[in-house]
């Protein structure tokens, strides 16, 4: 049981690196749908007994439904409608990214035991696998040019903070849980609304365009 | 008995350029003189450091001094005597080479004084080895400076040579500058600049932790450690070919000995120590080559080899101090064996490369090797001499380089036996950058040798190339042989390497003979796997010769349907290291200069690339030129009136009055 | 003891071509051809050992020395490689380090021999193979520290050998990790897709095959012999990695192995089979991200 556990922790870190290393937007889009299913999935196998059951199967649940299918849905309807290139456009070239990501998770995973946690671990490698997908999430957001491509960054960071929040399931309520989805899918329509609206100004969706909105 | 042959050794080699002076109107004869007398000085030299290395023929010498400075001392022991051989027999091949390389009959007072300073800064390097006492280590180290400075500006009517000697001396007197603060602070604490006393020396704290800096930055310089590299390509670059194999090869490494030596003293060093040494070494070694791999200047290229294998041997070093650190004899042996071994080991095949580089440039008259090719043909002894030192700069067996290197990695992956959690086992990461590092200075060997010796003539000047007579291959030869005999019998020194890690680790005589036993007996594995190659390779080779004889046609390279090929179309050296050098391009940031051609005729097109010294280009000379222009902004708001100046002295010294009243 | 020795000889000459023949009988099923039969490439090396060779007038020494260096390199560091069950018949601390410079030094030697020729595109396909393989290195050596660290050993046959079973036990997850990155190594090392494409005809594309497009004849079967071999070295490696090798019986074990190294060559036609080649930009990248995987397995083990 707790090799399954490991195995499905490394997962969520493995996808972390094929985002850095992905230069296909819907492989990218595919794989933060796989590490939202595999949230999920672990939400199930971390629960001991001592949980409440429902509590378990709600968040696991909504995470399932919104992270891994519905808004990987919204994301290629976005694709198609505004007709986006199919590629990442990364600012820090794809070699330089992975090299950063995996040096994130190599420091996480070597450094994260001196951490002070107000909760017991529950299990050694959920700390640096949060901080790792937290990571992941700034340097996507950070080093990719798309709007798309932020979002799916942002989607990533979301993950990562969904991870810490397994070391709090005995102490986090289920509507904070359920808030924080509702964050993230409101978060996602305000991007959706203004990537339409720089496609329709720009008729591009590269947020350098933006700059030239200033003065 | 040893004593007496150092000390006569060392004296000879320092005399030995008088001969040039006083037989000027016999130039031939005056330069034989010199060179044998500095070969005879060696010869001594390094039979006293055999005896020290192999049996119990150290010495020491005291002499009174004055008063405060302590003793006139000197000492061999396993560890100086180490450092000696290559110090004492690169410069003596060395000079044997310049017979023909630089001849005193048709250069004259060049050659003349060339000579002097040759004899002179190999005397100089061995006193800085053998010196007991700080003040006659920086005696010594200081003429070491001033004569290699004279050395480098050989060829004074080359501009770059003369700039290039200026950064060296500046940058050797930045290094000196943090040496007497190192020197002054210990001096003052152990009451004495005998090194005697110094042992023992607390390295706690933040006072240690300033001393090991001093010391980082004072030895760093000399040895060429990333960021303090940047007055080494130059200077290696501009200086005459062996004058470049003995700065490289041997001189550099007086800095790696001065670390070690001042390193000896420390008292249970921490172990950030060793990691900080570590991780430089590594910072280095891949950045030296990945420096390396964007020349196109044969001998700035292997310039920079220097920084890069200087790395390995700081990767060793910081091996070795980690080990002292935790008290693990294995760590120590490992870690010190693979990193002297390869300061002997660079010593012998960057002086070969170097040589071989004098060699091209003495037949084609060029060092850029996009105008040269097919060297191989005119010149093949010292293209198969420059082979071998290729292979053993890349740490492939069966050569000496693999064994160092091979050492260096066993000492980092010592720590996988710890337990969890251990931050030392970190030093197994070691092993994947020594990986990367052989692999790109493979990558850049093959584009060397490749571009200058095999394929076509790419200029007019590689088509009227020659062989380079005896005098200038014989010492090249003698360095080859040295290389495969290391590599082949890797046991015979380990020996010598225990003992000397002995000395340095403060370990009793002896109490690393258990990890030198096992690396021993690997190291035999070694050189049967080394032999066994070699025999593969030369049945092969008669399996070929023994075919039924066909006549084997001779026709052009196929040129995949192309039936005119030309020189001017095959792959440059630039075009070879271009994919590693975009990769590395975040770091390396290449000047690129392209016209593109235009229309359907063009006329004329461009394409140029040159990636400039990260720190000297980058950081140092515009910090420069930035300093200047203020001056000369300061400078234009006087007219030029001595008065004035006179004023601003008084004003100064009230101001510094001032304060010394108000808040002292 | 003798037998051992001669058994482990014998499989590292004459198993090779085997492998080969089956990379391409898979290829061509996936493709719904029939294929050559799986003992080609034996065929083709007699043939091609029978014939004379062209040497261009450009070459020299350095040219013919290539495919033998090559080929001695590749076969001296199987003698430290536990080829069937056994340990190997070369083994000491720290002998994995010298395997893999033994074929660094191979394919330094087939680099120089394609410089030599002075050709463009010989010369182009020795920049890739030396500076792809500078980066697989990297991969290699973590991949090698990560079973050092897993088993508590510095010699192949330890790290291969009886405490592996124990160590998928402890630390599954970093090995399967390791085993997928020597993977993609052994895929760069061997010039299969998705790195480099075997079979194209176009030499601005190729990599190793364009390297060896002037030697022929017997220089040619060297070189397709040492081929062959290599890639039977990267298989022995991921069977003995993955399969730990429980072994028993001796003749057990060395059917064990061979079934072993025959799905290790299913396995790499599949994949040439279902994947395109990659852009020659991307190949860095695959082969970083295999560097960046190894080493988080072994910081797993670390930390």
């Amino acid at each position: 049981m707790a090799s399954w556990i490991d195995m499905t922790f490394i997962l969520v870190v493995v996808v972390d690196l094929f985002l850095l290393a992905s230069s296909r937007l819907g492989a990218a889009i595919r794989a933060v749908a796989f590490q939202g299913a595999l949230l999920s999935l672990l939400t199930l196998l971390i629960a001991s007994p001592a949980h409440d059951l429902a509590h378990v199967a709600i968040v696991a649940g909504g995470a399932l439904a919104i992270k891994a299918l519905f808004i990987p849905w919204l994301m290629f309807r976005a694709i198609r409608e505004a007709a986006i290139r199919r590629e990442m456009e990364p600012l820090i070239g794809y070699v330089p990214s992975l090299l950063l990501g995996g040096t994130g998770v190599a420091l996480a995973f070597a450094f994260s035991r001196g951490l002070p946690l107000p909760t017991p671990e529950t299990h050694s490698f959920l700390v640096p696998t949060a901080l790792a997908t937290v990571w992941t999430g700034l340097l996507l957001v950070v080093s990719r040019k798309k709007a798309v491509t932020q979002v799916l960054g942002f989607l990533v960071l979301e993950n990562g903070v969904f991870v810490f929040g397994l070391l709090l399931t005995d102490f986090m309520p289920v509507m904070v849980e359920a808030g924080v989805l509702l964050d993230l899918l409101a978060a996602v329509f305000v991007m959706g609304i203004v990537m339409f609206h720089i496609n329709r100004e720009f008729s591009s969706l590269d947020t350098d365009a933006l700059a030239s909105l200033k003065d | 008995m040893t004593a007496a042959l150092a000390i006569v050794g060392l004296a000879l080699a320092t005399g030995s350029g008088l001969f040039g002076p006083a037989l000027r109107r016999r130039p031939a004869l005056g330069q034989g003189l010199s060179c044998a007398a500095l070969c005879a000085g060696a010869a001594l030299g390094v039979a006293a450091s055999a005896r020290t290395l192999f049996g119990p023929g150290g010495f020491v010498l005291r002499h009174p001094w004055h008063e405060p400075y302590g003793s006139l001392a000197l000492r061999l022991d396993p560890l100086s005597a180490l450092f000696l051989v290559p110090v004492l027999s690169v410069p003596a091949l060395s000079s044997i080479y310049g017979l023909a390389y630089w001849p005193q009959a048709r250069l004259g007072w060049k050659a003349i004084r060339l000579q002097l300073f040759f004899g002179l800064v190999t005397g100089s390097m061995g006193l800085v080895i053998l010196a007991d006492n700080a003040l006659l280590f920086l005696v010594g180290w200081e003429l070491m400076a001033v004569a290699a400075f004279m050395l480098v500006r050989s060829e004074e009517d080359r501009p770059e040579a003369l700039r290039a000697a200026w950064i060296y001396l500046a940058a050797s007197h930045v290094g000196t500058f943090a040496l007497f603060a190192f020197f002054c602070v210990a001096g003052s604490a152990r009451g004495s600049f005998d090194f005697d006393a110094w042992r023992g020396m607390s390295a706690a704290g933040a006072g240690g932790a300033w001393l090991y800096g001093f010391l980082l930055v004072g030895f760093g310089v000399k040895a060429g450690l990333v960021p303090l590299h940047f007055w080494l390509p130059g200077a290696h670059a501009a200086a005459p070919s062996h004058v470049s194999a003995v700065m490289s090869g041997v001189l550099l490494k007086t800095g790696i000995y001065g670390l070690l030596r001042t390193t000896g003293f420390f008292e249970g060093p921490p172990s950030s120590f060793g990691m900080t040494l570590f991780a430089l070494g590594a910072l280095s070694g891949v950045l030296g080559v990945a420096l390396a791999l964007a020349q196109h200047d044969l001998k700035r290229l292997l310039a920079y080899h220097s920084v890069e294998n200087i790395g390995i041997i700081a990767m060793g070093l910081g091996i070795a101090l980690v080990g002292r650190s935790r008290g693990d004899g294995a760590l120590v042996f490992l870690g010190f064996a693979g990193g002297a071994l390869h300061v002997v080991n660079h010593a012998l095949f960057k002086s070969l490369l170097f040589l071989g580089a004098g060699s091209v440039h003495h037949a084609a008259g060029t060092r850029d090797i996009e105008r040269l090719g097919g060297l191989g043909k005119a010149m093949p002894i010292t293209a198969l001499l420059f082979l071998v030192g290729a292979t053993a700069i890349c740490g492939l067996p069966p050569l000496n380089g693999f064994v160092s290197e091979w050492l260096v990695v066993l000492g980092s992956l010592r720590g996988m036996s710890l337990p969890r959690g251990d931050r030392v086992a970190y030093l197994a990461l070691g092993a994947p950058a020594l990986a990367f590092i052989g692999g790109l200075a493979a990558a850049c060997f093959a584009k060397v040798q490749g571009t200058v010796f095999l394929g076509q003539p790419r200029s007019e000047e590689a088509t009227r190339v020659h062989e380079s007579p005896s005098a200038m291959l014989l010492p090249m030869a003698l360095l080859g042989a040295a290389c495969l005999a290391i590599g082949l019998a890797p046991a015979l020194v380990v020996e010598p390497l225990e003992r000397a890690a002995a000395e340095w680790g403060g370990a009793a005589p002896g109490s690393l003979a258990g990890p030198a036993g096992s690396a021993a007996a690997s190291a035999a594995w070694v050189s049967a796997v080394a032999v066994a190659l070699l025999v593969a390779v030369g049945l092969l080779a008669l399996l070929a010769r023994g075919r039924p004889a066909r006549p084997v046609p001779r026709s052009e390279t196929w040129g995949c349907g192309y039936a005119f090929p030309t020189a001017r179309m095959e792959y440059t050296g630039s075009s070879f290291a271009q994919i590693l050098v975009e990769g590395f391009r975040s770091v390396l940031v290449p000047r690129v200069e392209l016209s593109q051609p235009r229309g359907a005729f063009p006329r004329s097109a461009r394409f140029a690339t040159e990636v400039p010294d990260l720190v000297l280009d980058r950081a140092i000379l515009p910090a420069v030129h930035a300093c200047e222009g203020g001056a000369r902004a300061v400078r234009s708001a006087f007219p030029g009136r001595i008065h004035l100046y006179a004023v601003l002295v008084l004003l100064a010294l009230v101001a510094l009055l001032a304060w010394r009243f108000i808040w002292w | 003891m003798a037998l051992r020795a001669l058994l482990q000889v014998g499989l590292l000459l004459l198993l090779p071509p085997l492998l080969p023949g089956v990379v391409n009988r898979v290829k061509a099923t996936f493709a719904g051809r029939r294929g050559p039969p799986l003992l080609q490439s034996y065929y083709d090396l007699g043939k091609l050992l029978r014939k004379g060779a062209v040497y261009s007038r450009t070459t020299t020494w350095v040219f013919r020395a290539g495919p033998a260096v090559g080929l001695a390199a590749v076969f001296t560091a199987g003698l430290m490689l536990p080829v069937a069950g056994e340990p190997a018949l070369v083994r000491f601390p720290g002998d994995f380090v010298l395997l893999a410079y033994l074929l660094a030094l191979g394919r330094f030697f087939t680099a120089l021999a394609a410089l030599d020729t002075g050709s463009s595109f010989e010369g182009m396909g020795a920049a890739r193979e030396v500076s792809f393989a500078s980066l697989a290195e990297p991969a290699l050596f973590l991949c090698f520290v990560v079973l050092a660290r897993a088993t508590g050993t510095l010699s192949l046959s330890g790290m291969l050998g009886p405490g592996l079973a124990h160590a998928w036990g402890d630390s599954a997850p970093a090995l399967l990790l390791a085993a997928i990155a020597l993977f993609v190594v052994a895929l760069a090392e061997n010039a299969r897709i998705p790195v480099d494409d075997p079979n194209t005809h176009l030499e601005l594309t190729m990599i190793h095959e364009v390297m060896v497009l002037d030697h022929s004849g017997p220089d040619l079967a060297l070189i397709l012999y040492g081929a062959s071999m290599k890639l039977l070295l990267f298989g022995a490696l991921l069977v003995r990695l993955t399969l730990g090798m429980p072994f028993r019986s001796l003749w057990g074990a060395e059917g064990l192995f061979v079934l072993g190294l025959l799905g290790f060559a299913v396995l790499v036609g599949a994949t040439e089979s279902v994947m395109a080649r990659l852009r020659l930009t991307r190949v860095p990248q695959m082969l970083v991200g295999a560097s960046v995987l190894s080493m988080f397995a072994l910081v797993l083990l670390l930390r």
